[in-house]
Order: structure tokens, then C-alpha cells, then sequence
């Protein structure tokens, strides 16, 4: 858990400040207004306790860099966008994010510069590009994916105050809460299904460890991948024979995008023609984006799960 | 430097021995896997399938398919792919008189690499282009290294086409990882197809058996050969044997071979080099005996690879390359000090 401690301490401080003066019989008001909170900057310095260590933001930042795909949708939903000049080559959503080619995999600290960045948000800390910001005295906020709702959850909340946005995440973060637990709570719960979430043909599944299962669990849905032993880490790559002897009520595919994968091409799969999830038609194709982000478009990932529950509930 | 043939009459039992090896390692393999599925059902159900038997395994269609479909072509791919690298790998150290040479030498595994890169990163709707692009790269690296040690040195120069491998493979890997560096996304799939797979059922079994056939035609074909090579260029050239031409067609049998092998199931390490050599240890130096027992041991090696791969952390799966490499290395240095040990 990694609590948001937004430094109120400055706001507190000119509170103080002026009460202080007010002792003083009220003569003075030069000094006061420079520490009050009135203006939207007001809450700066603020302090955000991230993957890296607590993180100081003096000022409301103007010029945000986003080597996240996560991050950039969450800047955008919270009302961060007009601060954000520059995106990761991976940032495809919302289409106004003025992507470039800086890449977040294989981060280039000298063009991550020239962009002169008050704040860059990373999700990965690739070749020690934290370090080497820092070297430079650039603030980085490595918000690492997320791996349990409540961790997304607390990095939108800490992306609003890093970027003066504290109000409108908040909004967010109750929205999708509120989104969520009404989908999960509509869920038929008594069927007892079990799913298979693919990433990969190879195939490659996530297990109810990842973030991703932790949605599917919140719906009720038993996943096969969590047969596998835990030193197969969270995806593990699943033997083909395993899948279609599990022969899954559900199966969730989040490689359309990236290998055109279907209904169809599922069933041309060796011994896989005769699984339930092909034949009762219960094969869903997920957006690959959403279902491997943890930012607020997890509500379109929930209600996709929600939509093919109720659907396999009721056939 | 390859010992000399043992005694001749010995070849047919050692090859029936292999045989048997091979026919236990696949019906090991057949009877487990991650699906839990009784060994007597699996008896029964081998039963059913042929001809003229009927009987009832009490196994759901879906597990029949997954056998059918899944298990048995799978054991097979592994037998063809093992038996086809250990064959290529035994044709290459007989060509070159090296010990340490590989069916990925020549820069086929880099071409082979390269172009299933290519093909994963520009043509991801179609799966299927994987294989060809595979096959092309790997008959096209070995192609540029042997143009290139051809035009650098004296034809027919092994040194210098050995030299010219190792500068396309740097070159070629280069280009690899450059390309990659563009689609993060594929760096899964990429790294996946590197690590070898030979779980594609039965279409990839008639995609690499008529190539299979060809190579291992050509190769056991030019066994005596290689024998009379062994003894150096000028006394068999003595002997009336043309060396250029011998080695220009055991160098392209094993690089189709090699070729056939990558396209169905990615880059399995480890296979080509060391069976020729556990087979040289056991059966003797004659390549007459070696290029078959390869070709047989190649096989069950890998099945039985195969198998630990899909078992030991069932239902997941570990890449099959990274079994060979893992539980190769240390087989091979036990036979090492086993045969030194009791030569010495």
C-alpha cells in the first residue's frame, strides 16, 4: 500500500502563518497572500509517495512526459491533459495525447530532456532512467502496473496531486469504484464458471495473481491458468493440452490486436475444436490495450467480463 | 579429430538399439502430458486408432482430439525437428572437421531468426508465414556465408566459410534486434518463437517431413564420404572422391535440414551438437554409423526434452529450447568424462 500524502503541510503552514499575523493586531497582510491556498497552485509543494521513494513536485507542473501507455490515459481522464507535451510511442489512447517517438521500453534520457519536462511519469524504471533523470533534477514518478485494483486506484489518486489534479482523480477513482462494484454485484455468481484469458497464441494466460484475474475474480469466475505452479509467475505459458481438457465456460482472448485472433482461429487450433466456449459461441474479444492497462479504462475491460457473464448465465 | 570406424558387422545392432531407444522415448512421451489422462486410457485409445481394433478408452472427445490432435503429432514434430538437427550437426562437423561445428554455424539460425522477426513484426495477421519466412532466412543466411567465405577465401576454404558464419550471424542478429526494437509489442511472441516450440500439430509435421526425407536421403547417402574426407583433402582427392563437390552437397543437405527444423519449431539449442558427439563416443567415428545413430538419438533427445518441458511445471510450459540446453549440458559433460575415462 502506498498511501497518498499530499504535503498539506504548506497550506497548513499559511494557515498558521496567518493566524500568526493575526496576533500581531492585523496591520499586516503584505506577507499573508503568498502562502495562501487560494489560487489552483496553491497545493504545491506536494509530496507523492511512489515507486521510487517520496517524490517532491515544488510547483503545479506544466510540461508532464508520460513514458506510459497506463499513465498517459489516466493524465487525460483526470484533467491533466493540456500539462502533458509529450507521450510514449505506445501511448495510442485518447487520440489527442501528442505521442512521439520516445519509447518507454528502451528509454533515451537526452530526448526525454529535450522535451523539457517539470514532471516525467514512468511505469517501468528501463535502464535506470530514473537515476539518470534525477541526475539532471528532472521529478520522476515510477508508478509500477498495478496489482490489485486498490493500487490502481491509489496511482490515479497520486497522479491528481502530482499534477494539481487531486479533485478530478478523486472523482475518477470514486467513478470507477462505483462502476465496478455495480458490474461485479449484477454478476450471476451461482454457475460456478471458469474462464481462460489468453495474451498470446502460444499460448500464454494470466493467472488470478495478476491484476487482470483479480478483475475476472470479482465476477465470480474461477480461472483455469491457476493450476499452474506459482514458479510459472503470473503468466505463465500454458500447455495447449491443459486448455482444452480445462475446457474453459469462457475464454477471453487479448490478442485480437496484436494476432487476429478469434472465434475462428481458435477452433483451428490442434484439439480445440470441440471446446464448450467455441461451440456455445462464448469466445470474447477483448481490446488488447484495456485488458493490459490498470487505468481508468478498466471499466470498459469490467463491463466487457460483466456483458459475457450475464450472457453465459443465461444460455 | 575423429577416431576411425569400429567394426563394421556392429552398425545394424547399434542402430536397432537406437530404434528402441527412440520407440520408448515416444511412448513415453505419448503417455504423459498436462492433460490428466490415465497411461491405460492413452493405451487404449493408441489401440482404438488402428485399424481394425475397437475398443472404448472411456475418454471424452475433447480428450481423444487433444491426443489425437495435440499430444501425438507434437511427440512426432519433436522426433523429426531432434532427428533433423543432430543429422544437420553430425554433416557439419564432418564437412568442416570440426567438432564444435552446429546446424546454426552457418548463419541459419541468425537468417531463420531475422526473417520470423520480419514476418511476426510486418505480417502479424498471418501466423502461418512464420515457418516460410523461417525456411527462407535460414536457406538465405547459410547462402550469404557461403557467398561471402567463397569470395574472402580460397573456395572450398572450411576456415574461412566457418569466419564468415560468424560475421553474418553477428550481422544478421544485429539487424534482429534492431528491427525489434520497433514493435516492443511482438518482443513476447519474438522471444517465444526464439526459445523453440514444437507444439504446432499436424500440419507442421507435413510441412517439415518432405524436407525431413530429402536431407536425411542425401546425408546418410554421403556417410562413406565423409569417412574418406576425415583423412584429409589430398588422399581423398587421391581416392578419386571429388572433396569440393562432397562438401557442397552435405553442406546443403544439412542446411535444409537445419532450414526444414527452424521453420516448424523455432531455435532449439544444443541438439546438433551434442548428440553427434555422445553417438561419436558410443558407436565410434565412422560417419557411416554416425549420421544415422544422430539422426535416431537426435530424435528421442528431443521427444524426451519435449516431455520434460511439458510436464515438469504442468500445466505450464517451459520453452523446450531452454530443456535442451538445461538438461543437455550436464548429459553431455557425464558422457565426456564417462568415455574419456574409460578410453584413457
Amino acid at each position: 500500500m502506498r498511501p497518498v500524502r499530499t504535503a498539506l503541510a504548506g497550506a497548513l503552514l499559511g494557515t498558521l502563518l496567518l493566524a500568526g499575523c493575526g496576533q500581531d493586531g492585523g496591520t499586516t497582510t503584505a506577507s499573508a497572500p503568498t502562502t495562501a491556498p487560494a489560487s489552483p497552485s496553491g497545493d504545491f509543494p506536494v509530496t507523492v509517495e511512489a515507486g521510487n521513494g517520496k517524490v517532491t513536485i515544488a510547483k503545479k507542473p506544466q510540461r508532464i512526459v508520460s513514458l506510459s501507455a497506463t499513465h498517459t490515459e489516466t493524465l487525460f481522464a483526470i484533467g491533466a491533459g493540456p500539462q502533458v507535451v509529450a507521450v510514449d510511442d505506445q501511448s495510442n489512447h485518447p487520440p489527442e495525447a501528442p505521442k512521439t517517438d520516445l519509447s518507454g521500453f528502451k528509454p533515451n534520457v537526452e530526448a526525454i530532456v529535450a522535451q523539457k519536462p517539470d514532471l516525467v511519469i514512468v511505469s517501468d524504471d528501463q535502464d535506470q532512467v530514473v537515476a539518470e533523470l534525477g541526475k539532471v533534477n528532472v521529478p520522476v514518478l515510477l508508478q509500477p502496473a498495478a496489482t490489485k485494483l486498490d493500487e490502481a486506484y491509489e496511482e490515479i489518486a497520486e497522479l491528481g496531486a502530482a499534477t494539481g489534479n487531486k479533485a478530478k482523480a478523486d472523482e475518477v477513482v470514486a467513478g470507477m469504484k462505483t462502476a465496478i462494484d455495480g458490474l461485479a454485484a449484477q454478476a450471476p455468481k451461482d454457475k460456478q464458471l471458469t474462464y481462460y484469458h489468453e495474451l498470446d497464441t502460444t499460448p500464454y494466460a494470466a493467472t488470478s495473481k495478476t491484476f487482470i484475474g483479480q478483475i475476472y475474480g470479482l465476477f465470480g469466475l474461477t480461472n483455469i491458468a491457476d493450476k499452474a505452479p506459482d514458479a510459472a509467475g503470473g503468466y505463465p505459458k500454458l500447455s495447449a493440452e491443459f486448455v482444452a481438457q480445462a475446457d474453459p465456460d469462457l475464454i477471453f482472448l487479448a490478442d485480437v490486436k496484436c494476432c487476429q485472433q478469434s472465434k475462428d482461429t481458435l477452433a483451428k487450433r490442434p484439439g480445440w475444436k470441440n471446446l464448450s466456449a467455441i461451440e456455445n459461441d462464448q469466445v470474447i474479444q477483448l481490446d488488447d490495450d484495456i485488458a493490459s492497462r490498470w487505468g481508468p479504462r478498466v471499466v470498459e475491460l469490467a463491463e466487457a467480463i460483466g456483458a459475457a457473464v450475464s450472457k453465459a448465465g443465461t444460455s | 579429430m575423429v577416431t576411425q570406424a569400429g567394426p563394421s558387422r556392429a552398425r545394424p545392432l547399434w542402430v536397432v538399439c537406437a530404434l528402441g531407444v527412440l520407440a520408448v522415448s515416444m511412448i513415453a512421451a505419448l503417455l504423459d502430458g498436462a492433460a490428466d489422462i490415465s497411461p491405460w486410457q492413452v493405451v487404449l485409445q493408441v489401440v482404438d486408432w488402428l485399424p481394425f481394433f475397437q475398443v472404448d478408452s472411456g475418454l471424452a472427445p475433447v480428450e481423444q482430439g487433444l491426443l489425437f490432435e495435440l499430444r501425438l503429432p507434437r511427440v512426432l514434430v519433436a522426433a523429426v525437428v531432434g532427428g533433423l538437427l543432430a543429422m544437420a550437426g553430425a554433416g557439419y562437423q564432418g564437412v568442416f572437421r570440426n567438432p564444435l561445428a552446429d546446424p546454426y554455424l552457418l548463419g541459419a539460425a541468425a537468417g531463420a531468426g531475422l526473417a520470423a522477426t520480419a514476418a511476426i513484426v510486418l505480417l502479424p495477421a498471418t501466423t502461418g508465414s512464420i515457418p516460410v519466412a523461417a525456411f527462407l532466412g535460414a536457406v538465405g543466411g547459410v547462402l550469404l556465408a557461403y557467398t561471402l567465405g567463397n569470395t574472402a577465401g580460397r573456395a572450398g576454404g572450411t576456415a574461412t566459410l566457418v569466419l564468415a558464419g560468424v560475421a553474418v550471424t553477428s550481422f544478421l542478429t544485429a539487424i534482429q534486434t534492431f528491427v525489434q526494437q520497433f514493435k516492443v509489442e511482438e518482443l513476447q511472441r519474438i522471444y517465444s518463437w526464439i526459445l523453440g516450440d514444437v507444439g504446432g500439430g499436424w500440419d507442421q509435421l507435413w510441412l517439415v517431413l518432405p524436407y525431413a526425407a530429402v536431407s536425411a536421403v542425401l546425408l546418410l547417402l554421403h556417410g562413406r564420404m565423409l569417412d574418406v574426407l576425415s583423412v584429409g583433402d589430398e588422399e581423398a582427392t587421391s581416392l578419386g572422391l571429388r572433396a569440393g563437390r562432397v562438401r557442397l552437397m552435405v553442406l546443403l543437405a544439412a542446411s535444409l535440414a537445419t532450414a526444414a527444423a527452424v521453420a516448424v519449431s523455432g531455435l532449439i539449442g544444443f541438439v546438433g551438437i551434442v548428440v553427434p558427439h555422445v553417438v561419436r563416443r558410443i558407436a565410434g567415428g565412422s560417419y557411416r554409423i554416425v549420421l544415422p545413430l544422430s539422426l535416431i538419438g537426435g530424435a528421442a533427445f528431443l521427444v524426451l526434452a519435449d516431455l520434460v518441458a511439458r510436464t515438469v511445471i504442468a500445466p505450464a510450459e517451459l520453452p523446450i529450447g531452454v530443456v535442451t540446453m538445461f538438461v543437455g549440458a550436464p548429459f553431455f559433460v557425464v558422457v565426456l568424462r564417462m568415455t574419456r575415462r574409460a578410453a584413457t
